[in-house]
């Protein structure tokens, strides 16, 4: 990588891996257990994060040195509660498709902890690329895990990926159905995320023994 | 930085600063992109209104389409053949309105486009114990006339809402739902063709002519949903309280419509 040093592109790959958001640091599992039921909204509210995540970042960042700190958290909020509010109302006003799409995860997005996390955690001690690199690399680490729980139980519990049929037609009982397989409706309940989110705690930690906690 | 950022002062002046220039910028944005949201919100309606009549840009069965937008003013005008208002009072229908004589009047909460009708702020009205002014657009499919009626209640998390198309016997001939925060994935698939389209023919009223409403039922046996005269339609998974909901919106709302029907029925008899 040219563009990036060794260091910033660690920004971006630990994320994804060993300092995932969800499985290690444990942050946003309400919303990976809110809206996994199905893949196109969990690719959607991995990019919406993805925005906020990469410009609240950089604007928490320029402000850090300024923030009093007995009200940085509520500094903090009001920083990403204005910025997905006024995303909403330019969507609302010039690609009215788009916004009726995403209104559901705008208050999602809002009281989302990894975005509060990495403010506190990042953003506030960090220059203004460097935490822009780190939000963009966390949101990437959201949308994985999300993407990976939104796939089994939209597969298991509907039978479908992206609202389109992949296992045959369970009422006219063809493809897998035909030989006695039925969708599992509880792969739709939220408790089947936090399952499914443990299993992939599981098989990291299994592969990396680091990453045990004594 | 010279600012010592611990100071309670520099915190208080911090926090005015930060609600004069946050407060002005929100209220900056919310006003000056007013006029082109509320236009989108017009054409959205009209859209849902055309949508539930059987109007739209559906293709084979996958999402759902809406006539776009440069035409359906155009669309709303020419399938739309009158929009009614009917005043509604204790069970009884006390007025009807034409779309003329509902702008025409100075009175207050008329004056405006019936299908503009806020049916939140009916509601309100009718708890207060004034009149409720009921919408209902007059169209038609397949040559015979159908009547679309809004429809508005709770969901899970937040309001849901929607638009019913019937005929003279009160058999429905197409519906729209939509909902401001349902589950994605779950409640929110009220909004998803499938759900839609299992209403379409399902009856309203006993032979007797006693209304029933329709409940969104789980269990019912019936998920082809070939069985029209059950009440029932096929409940979707995972979201029960939204299913709740909508069969709480349709049995609520489209009652104060029954007069209006009794009164069609004698008079064509």
């Amino acid at each position: 990588m040219g563009l990036l040093s060794k260091k910033d592109a660690k920004l971006i790959t630990d994320p994804l891996t060993d300092n995932n958001p969800i499985t290690i640091q444990v942050l946003g599992i309400c919303s990976a257990l809110a809206i996994t039921a199905e893949l196109k909204a969990s690719l959607v509210m991995g990019i919406a994060v993805l925005f906020v995540l990469g410009i609240g970042n950089v604007v928490i960042s320029l402000m850090r040195n300024i923030i009093p700190s007995k009200i940085r958290i509520i500094v903090q909020l009001i920083v990403v509660a204005s910025l997905v509010i006024i995303v909403d109302q330019v969507l609302k006003a010039f690609a009215f498709e788009l916004s009726k799409t995403l209104s559901v995860f705008i208050g999602l997005i809002i009281t989302n902890c990894i975005i509060m996390g990495r403010f506190e955690a990042f953003a506030l001690g960090n220059g203004p690329w460097k935490s822009f690199l780190d939000g963009i690399g966390n949101a990437l680490g959201y949308a994985v895990i999300l993407i990976i729980v939104g796939f089994f139980r939209e597969l298991l519990g509907s039978g479908t990926l992206f609202g389109i049929p992949v296992l045959g037609d369970p009422i006219e009982k063809t493809g897998v159905y035909s030989i006695g397989y039925e969708n599992n409706g509880f792969m739709l309940m939220p408790p089947m995320a936090l399952i499914i989110v443990g299993l992939i705690i599981w098989v990291q930690r299994s592969r990396n023994k680091d990453l045990i906690e004594d | 930085m010279a600012v010592n950022t611990d100071k309670n002062s520099y915190t208080i002046l911090f926090a005015i600063a930060m609600v004069v220039v946050v407060g002005s910028l929100l209220a900056f944005t919310a006003s000056s992109l007013k006029p082109n949201i509320d236009e989108n919100k017009r054409m959205e309606k009209q859209q849902n209104i055309l949508y539930a009549m059987g109007i739209n840009g559906n293709e084979g069965s996958g999402d759902i389409t809406f006539v776009s937008t440069d035409v359906v003013a155009d669309e709303f005008s020419s399938n739309i053949s009158e929009q009614l208002v009917l005043e509604y009072k204790d069970g009884k229908i006390i007025n009807q309105y034409t779309r003329q004589e509902f702008m025409d009047s100075t009175d207050e909460d008329k004056g405006i486009e019936p299908y503009l009708i806020d049916i939140k702020k009916q509601q309100t009205r009718a708890k207060e114990g004034k009149s409720r002014y009921l919408p209902l657009f007059v169209g038609q499919q397949d040559g015979k006339i159908v009547y679309v009626a809004p429809i508005r209640g709770k969901g899970l998390w937040d309001a849901i809402w929607g638009f019913v198309a019937l005929d003279k016997d009160m058999i429905v001939k197409g519906t729209f739902f939509d909902h401001a925060g349902e589950t994605p994935g779950l409640g929110a698939n009220i909004k998803q063709r499938y759900f839609m389209d299992d209403f379409y023919g399902e009856e309203l009223l006993t032979d007797a002519g006693v209304f029933k409403g329709i409940s969104v039922a789980k269990g019912n046996n019936d998920p082809k949903n070939e069985i029209k005269d059950d009440y029932e339609v096929d409940a979707l998974a995972g979201a029960t309280i939204t299913g709740d909901g909508v069969s709480a919106m349709i049995k609520k709302d489209l009652k104060l419509y029954l007069p209006f029907f009794q009164n069609l029925k004698t008079k064509t008899n």
